[in-house]
């Protein structure tokens, strides 16, 4: 809502020397936001001066025609003498009053006004255009031209009131009533203790039954309906600049005198207006609702196609308009004002299609409704925001009548005696509240006076002692509740004396295990040089074809967005590594190689099983069976970990050589967050996209007794690595967090330290290529016994003395026990048991035996 | 060797001579002094100190000697053999001082080379800023609660009093997810979570009050990335449901906050009336600038870019529970009341940090993050 100081003036009696600045520091406090005040005019400085066009000389040897003119511009040139000035524009003729900025004076932006030479002549000064004035788009496509009334010589910049002060505020959804310089001045009046003039206290005729029938079919969709008539329009009247002028500042484009003052009544009283041509109005104006499949052409000229929840005004014809949305093309009123051009109709012409009658409606329509209407055709209009907000109903019959006398006063026609007011009988609201509440919600003890006072003062009707019964106004359909009548108290004492107190909760328990996993994974990859990303979960069937994944493959099943930000990721991810992929190859490209990052985050898996939830209730708790269906209507939403690298894992440098990324980094990133959690995984060769076939390990841990897959980890297949752009050998980890701390184990059992020597046994072990190092480790560590204290793989081997396909895995056995030194013998009994079982499990055979 | 000869005169004998020791004795001083290192020490000892040095041989000479020579003669050569000790050891000590000066000298290495063999990695400053100020609630008491980002609208909007078809619903542009048959338009009841408010109706529901809880989290909008716009971002809120509680306590939380998350004197909070469907009352919430401190409010010769000199931060919104979102989530609105308040955390590090563009935070680079490190 914009809002011009000087006709907030016009409600209030404003000090003189209050600025937008002071009043905006009142409102502001008081809950109307104003975010700027624009300060129009500023750095303006005359001779800006109505002149009349003298003498139009056409130079026609440039590009473009220019017009060399002399203008009476009376005694503001000291002169009294023609002024020559030359002009660009052509919208104007000898005899038109004109806007004339004269040398020396200064326009908006610090443009200063100077005679120059130009096109071969002089020009002191310029005839000036709305937008050069800063007045906003007249429509005019030209220079101003003024109403021949005004007379040569005298000020525009009084004349065209450029110089002032606009508030612009943001209202907020709930307060419709400040959608109005009437609530705008009321909540100005409380803020500085003045009094209010209210636009709507008018005196209107009562209704009777010789106004125009209006017939309402849907009392509930339209619960008032004002009908005026107004007849004997002179369709060649023009909105007087006064009118223009605030329109224009407010934000508002002058169309014509019936529109511009229609929309003036709204942006004074709040109250939507419309204007229909009578002569195109067939019979009774009625209110229903729309037939599905009827049509309608609106106002924008868009032809419509109604939904049966569409509320729409008609007459014996059909639909006429949108209610409370936007009228229809057939009954817009027409006025004589045509842009000058080649094509001008005559004057009987134009007496012809001006509206010399109307039919102004003041209605009020359910916001909700409205808002329904506005949303499915797409169009939000200055009515509808209204009325989805809140209309003040018994406002209705004052806007029309000011409607009315404003028609009568510029237009000069006469107001039919016909009233048509059909209402549906409504009380009241009325809210009982506690005269301490508002000291409750606050915690700061107003006392009852000034409760009272304040909702006094917002329009409420208070009675009642300890026990307040308040009647709210009817402008104030969000007064809802003994809160919100806190609220006005609260606000209007000021929100900045609220006192500063802390509550004291119970003793609390901190973070759970869970939150401290996810924390401590972040930590212990970070640790160990990853770095955290947090990408946007949207992806695209594009992104999982990268991927390689098959036609099948779970993660291919996700959940769709109905209004995605791009049509190539309507999905929700199913897996971290595309995100993960994206940021790798970003930072690539940027010139960073060397790469290791990680994200946890949730995917979103479909179960197939999802079922949309029936409307809970909101007056109640919902059962847990209620409750239930709402969590049957989302998909699972696992967390997950995942890193990718790429580049060196160490950096070459002055200390020798680095040493590239590989599968193992990854699959050792992924014990890093298992360790985390207290989780052993096991490892074992698999073949799973995106991941290399070869290069490919799941990861198992033990969860709830089961063996179970908690992820992957390896290189990433070269298709992959080639659809996607990332570097060579880029390698990745993902693993399912909640899984993973779903295996944990609890607390740790502290080890028993033997201070007694330790025996170490090595041995070299002669397998076939593919038999998995885990499992000879297996074998050698169940089959060592108690003795063992560690077995560490510290060498692999292949070579031709050991035969085709086979390889040497060379160990290092640590065997202590806790009470004695072992002896040689007790060693070499335990190594040789190892050796047997890996031998039996494996075929592994002793090197060099 | 020689074996001890009795005959001799131990006067006679001239290894025993007085002066004969002492040239002796002096004789092995000078090559101690003179040797220039420690090996060179170390044969001067052989040949002066060892088991055939001039005074070890003139030592054996003594028992040879008739009883009535023996101890003088031994004193004598005693007293040589001690001072000669003496001096080796002095030199061994004062060569072996030499040598540690040198070796250390030579192993000296250049301790400015630069290290990066494993650069370090970092966490999101995002991440650690949430963590930050979740502790400040969990020293406070409060729990922290999470929620599903795919969230009903039941949750999403419903029980928290965004009325169907109310303005207030359109505020939040919404995600909106098909429904499982397929079926577009926003019928299937299931949205991405446009605020973290649903987990605190989650809460609510999941607890007897009172309660005290903090949410993290991602939440979606649909806004397009620019550099102060991002259609998934992160929000904190935290909830406090209790008997008594009011928005001078909701003013004091705030406060604390500010205070321990900006420190120092004078942080504090300003609220200004607004509208959230949640909350009843509701308030817009702004802290004083933590650079300025409101000083370059009127001061054009100290403008702050940080607040842009208008002293104040905004930093979200918040108020009193809405009694309406009480009933729904089955906590009785005439025994207990809340106060909630939820804010960006881009927003947050973005003037926390200086942060000048959004899409730094979103685009993963690592040259943004790894200076944050683990903590923030």
């Amino acid at each position: 809502m914009r809002v011009p100081l000087s006709w907030l003036r016009e409600y209030v009696d404003l000090p003189a020397t209050e600025t937008g600045r002071d009043v905006q520091a009142k409102l502001v406090p008081a809950g109307l936001e104003v975010e700027t005040v624009e300060q129009l005019g500023a750095g303006l400085k005359g001779p800006l001066v109505v002149g009349k066009v003298l003498t139009i000389e056409e130079l026609t040897e440039f590009k473009k025609p220019i017009r060399f003119c002399t203008l009476d511009v009376g005694d503001a040139n000291g002169t009294g003498e023609p002024q020559e000035v030359i002009c660009g524009a052509r919208n104007f003729a000898v005899g038109d009053k004109v806007v004339v900025v004269l040398p020396g004076a200064v326009l908006a932006g610090g443009f200063e006004i100077s005679a120059r030479k130009t096109y071969g002549r002089t020009s002191h000064g310029m005839i000036c255009s709305s937008g050069e004035l800063g007045m906003g788009d007249d429509g005019s496509g030209g220079i101003i031209v003024l109403p021949p009334e005004h007379e040569v010589g005298i000020d525009a910049i009084e004349l065209l009131q450029l110089v002032d002060e606009v508030l612009d505020i943001a209202v907020t959804p709930d307060r419709g009533y400040a959608l109005s310089m009437r609530g705008v001045a009321r909540e100005t009046a409380i803020a500085y203790g003045l009094s209010l003039r209210d636009p709507a206290l008018l005196d209107v005729p009562a209704p009777n039954s010789y106004g125009h029938r209006v017939e309402i079919a849907d009392p509930v969709g339209c619960d008032h309906f004002t009908a005026r008539t107004v007849t004997g329009l002179d369709p060649e009247a023009r909105s007087p600049i006064w009118l223009k002028r605030r329109l224009q500042k407010a934000g508002m484009r002058p169309i014509s005198l019936a529109v511009d003052i229609t929309n003036y009544v709204m942006l004074e009283i709040g109250q939507p207006l419309h204007a229909y041509d009578r002569n195109r109005v067939d019979g009774a104006i009625g209110v229903r609702r729309a037939e599905q499949g009827e049509e309608l052409t609106t106002l924008d000229g868009v032809k419509r196609v109604l939904d049966a929840a569409d509320l729409v005004i008609t007459d014996d014809r059909g639909p006429i308009g949108l209610a409370g949305v936007m009228g229809g093309a057939d009954t817009e009123i027409a006025d004589g004002e045509i842009v000058a051009g080649p094509l001008s109709p005559s004057a009987a012409e134009r007496a012809a299609r001006g509206t010399t009658a109307v039919v102004i409606e003041a209605a009020h329509f359910d916001p909700i409704s409205i808002a329904r209407t506005a949303r499915r055709h797409k169009l939000p209009s200055e009515a509808s925001r209204r009325f989805e907000r809140g209309v003040d109903p018994h406002a209705a019959s004052a806007a029309a009548q000011r409607t009315v006398d404003l028609l009568v006063l510029l237009a000069g026609g006469s107001a039919e005696a016909g009233v048509t007011e059909v209402v549906a009988p409504f009380g009241p609201h009325t809210i009982t509240m506690a005269a301490d509440h508002p000291d409750r919600v606050a915690g700061l003890a107003y006392g009852r006076e000034t409760v009272v006072r304040r909702l006094q003062e917002v329009g409420c009707d208070v009675q009642g002692q300890d026990e307040l019964i308040v009647t709210v106004p009817s402008w104030r359909s969000d007064l809802r509740e003994i809160n919100d009548l806190a609220e006005e108290v609260i606000r209007l004492e000021g929100y900045e004396n609220l006192p500063s107190t802390l509550p004291r909760p119970p003793a609390g328990r901190g973070l759970t295990e869970r939150q401290r996993l996810h924390r401590r994974v972040g930590r212990a990859l970070a640790g160990a040089g990853y770095v955290e990303v947090l990408s946007y979960p949207f992806v695209g069937e594009a992104q999982l074809d990268q991927l390689g994944l098959a036609a099948d493959d779970d993660r291919r099943r996700a959940v769709k967005l109905v209004n995605p930000l791009a049509d190539t990721e309507p999905e929700m991810r199913t897996t971290l590594l595309p995100g993960l992929f994206g940021a790798l190859r970003r930072n690539d490209g940027r010139g960073s190689h060397d790469l290791a990052l990680y994200e946890t985050g949730l995917v979103f898996r479909p179960t197939g099983e999802e079922k949309v939830p029936a409307r809970l209730p909101v007056d109640r708790r919902p059962s847990p069976e209620e409750l239930a269906t709402l969590d049957a209507a989302l998909p699972r939403q696992p967390r997950r970990v995942a890193v990718v690298l790429a580049g060196a894992r160490e950096q070459a440098g002055w200390w020798g050589a680095g040493r590239p990324t590989d599968w193992a980094d990854a699959v050792q990133a992924a014990r890093t967050v298992a360790a985390e959690a207290g989780v052993e995984l096991t490892v074992e060769a698999d073949q799973h996209a995106p991941w290399h076939p070869g290069r490919c390990a799941a990861l198992y841990a033990t969860v709830d007794g089961e063996r179970t897959l908690v992820g992957h980890a390896g290189e990433v297949h070269p298709r992959v690595i080639k659809a996607y752009g990332l570097p060579e050998r880029t390698c990745a980890m993902e693993l399912e967090l909640d899984l993973v701390e779903r295996a944990g184990t609890g607390a740790l059992r502290a080890p028993r330290i033997s201070t007694f020597p330790v025996a170490t046994q090595d041995v070299a072990l002669v397998v076939d290529r593919d038999v998995p190092a885990a499992d000879v480790e297996r074998a050698l560590g169940e089959g060592a016994g108690e003795l063992l204290e560690s077995v560490r793989l510290f060498d692999v081997f292949t070579g031709e003395q050991l035969g085709e396909g086979r390889k040497s895995l060379a160990y290092a056995l640590r065997f202590r026990a806790g009470d004695r030194t072992l002896t040689v013998d007790e060693a070499s009994a335990a190594r040789d048991a190892a050796v047997a079982l890996a031998a039996e499990r494996t075929g592994a055979v002793l090197r060099g035996a | 060797m020689s074996a001890p000869n009795k005959s001799y005169d131990p006067v006679e004998v001239e290894a025993l001579k007085p002066a004969e020791i002492e040239r002796m004795r002096d004789e092995a001083v000078a090559a101690f002094a003179a040797a220039g290192d420690l090996e060179a020490l170390a044969h001067a000892k052989t040949a002066h100190a060892g088991g055939t040095s001039p005074l070890s041989l003139a030592n054996r000479e003594i028992g040879a000697l008739p009883p009535q020579a023996k101890a003088e003669a031994g004193k004598r050569v005693g007293q040589a053999r001690g001072a000669v000790n003496k001096a080796l050891a002095a030199r061994q000590v004062e060569l072996e001082a030499e040598r540690d000066t040198r070796v250390l000298v030579e192993e000296a290495v250049d301790v400015t080379l630069p290290y990066d063999r494993v650069p370090a990695g970092a966490r999101h400053p995002l991440t650690t800023l949430m963590e930050r100020i979740a502790d400040i609630f969990t020293a406070m008491g409060y729990a922290v609660a999470d929620g599903p980002e795919v969230e009903a609208e039941w949750y999403n909007f419903d029980a928290l009093n965004f009325v169907p078809d109310h303005p207030a619903r359109q505020m939040q542009d919404t995600f909106f997810v098909q429904g499982p048959d397929g079926t577009s338009g926003d019928e299937s009841g299931v949205v991405l979570r446009t605020h973290t408010s649903p987990v605190q109706a989650r809460a609510m529901l999941d607890r007897e009050p009172p309660v005290y809880v903090i949410c993290p989290g991602r939440v979606y909008r649909t806004d397009e990335l620019d550099a102060t716009h991002t259609p998934v971002f992160h929000q904190v809120e935290l909830l406090a449901v209790d008997e008594g509680l009011t928005m001078a306590d909701l003013k004091g939380t705030l406060d604390h906050m500010v205070q321990e998350l900006f420190g120092g004197e004078g942080m504090k909070t300003r609220l200004r009336p607004n509208f959230f469907p949640f909350t009843e009352p509701s308030a817009e919430m702004d802290m004083v600038c933590y650079v300025c401190r409101g000083e370059s409010v009127g001061n054009p010769d100290r403008p702050c870019r940080t607040c842009g000199s208008e002293g104040w931060i905004e930093l979200g919104g918040c108020g009193m529970v809405n009694p309406k979102v009480l009933v729904a989530c089955g906590v009785d609105p005439e025994k207990y009341s809340g106060f909630a308040f939820g804010f960006g955390i881009e927003r947050m590090l973005m003037f926390r940090h200086n942060v000048e563009d959004m899409r730094d935070m979103v685009e993963g680079d690592v040259r943004f993050t790894r200076p944050f490190g683990m903590e923030i």
